[in-house]
């Protein structure tokens, strides 16, 4: 309890990408917070990343969670561009009315 | 070792709560913020394990650039006074205990790994790049970076371009109606076509657009 290891880092990142998977299933009003639980869950995947990388004592996790944060900030960067265009076509970004697929 | 295990279950705990505060928090400006302070936590948690770069640079990319950028469009798409709301959306709200559940049940899948994995007994010997004590993070990674890892780094610079011209194609609009400088017509403009002439006679005046 009292020594962290390897298992308290992964179950910390289980709990975040759990809470940003539940922010994509449950939310219905904001896709704005829908891109937020994407980063959420990219977090967590960094975390898992960084914390294998320092337990096993290998650096290339920490080069590869770099390449995924290069990866997260061009996705919210498209994303939100995506957004913006829908917004100004449509008038709304609520979840319930992006409907056009009819999915 | 107490202190250490202080400082993780502090940070581990702000992350956590923040991380729900930001899908069910009611007002989206707020989620940002929640968002921030989750980053700044793991960031925290990150330079406490000793990968100080990364840390740092999370903290640049994501509360610095990415952060600013979903406060700045929740801003611009006045959606700040929309509601989130959660559990209480119009009717048909079958989706809710389906995505309860798969969530509950992901992340049990996750704890049932995490609790049974063991380390493969010849892991540690196949380790790429060894973690060297004498230097710093930010240098071991830079050593790194640039020499094993120059296309893949390359690579990555050429997906931030695309996504910055993607996302200046995406929003970029031309609005009618707006006097706008041409170059082209300006610089190839004949003397002939600006200037005219004329004698002017006296007591008579010039006809202008004859």
């Amino acid at each position: 309890m009292l020594s962290i290891g390897l298992g308290h880092y992964l179950t910390l990142a289980a709990i975040i990408f759990t809470i940003g998977i539940v922010g994509i299933f449950l939310n219905r009003k904001n896709i704005i917070v829908i891109l937020m639980s994407i980063e959420l869950i990219l977090l967590a995947v960094n975390i898992n990343l960084v914390s294998f990388s320092i337990f096993i004592n290998d650096l290339s996790g920490q080069v590869f969670t770099l390449f995924i944060l290069t990866v997260a900030a061009a996705e919210a960067a498209i994303g939100l561009a995506i957004i913006v265009v829908y917004y100004r076509n449509s008038g709304t970004i609520r979840v319930e009315e992006i409907d056009r697929l009819k999915g | 070792m107490i202190a250490h295990a202080i400082v993780f279950y502090i940070f581990s705990l702000i992350a956590i709560v923040s991380a729900i505060m930001v899908t069910v928090s009611k007002n989206t400006v707020n989620s940002v913020f929640f968002l921030i302070l989750d980053f700044i936590s793991i960031s925290c948690l990150f330079i406490m394990i000793g990968a100080e770069f990364l840390g740092m640079i999370m903290l640049i990319v994501y509360v610095g650039a990415v952060a600013v950028l979903f406060l700045f469009v929740v801003m611009m798409l006045n959606v700040a006074q929309q509601k989130n709301e959660w559990f209480n959306s119009s009717g048909r709200s079958s989706h809710i205990p389906v995505g309860l559940l798969v969530s509950i049940i992901i992340f049990f899948e996750l704890i049932i790994v995490i609790g049974g994995w063991k380390y493969k007994p010849d892991l540690l010997d196949s380790i790429a790049i060894e973690i060297n004590t004498d230097l710093t993070n930010t240098q071991s990674l830079g050593s790194v970076i640039y020499t094993d890892y120059i296309h893949l780094f390359q690579l990555s610079g050429m997906i931030l371009l695309v996504a910055m011209i993607g996302a200046i194609i995406l929003t970029f609009r031309q609005r009618s109606g707006v006097k706008r400088q041409s170059y082209f017509k300006q610089i190839s403009r004949d003397r002939k076509d600006g200037i005219e002439l004329v004698d002017v006679e006296n007591n008579k005046g010039v006809k202008i657009d004859a």
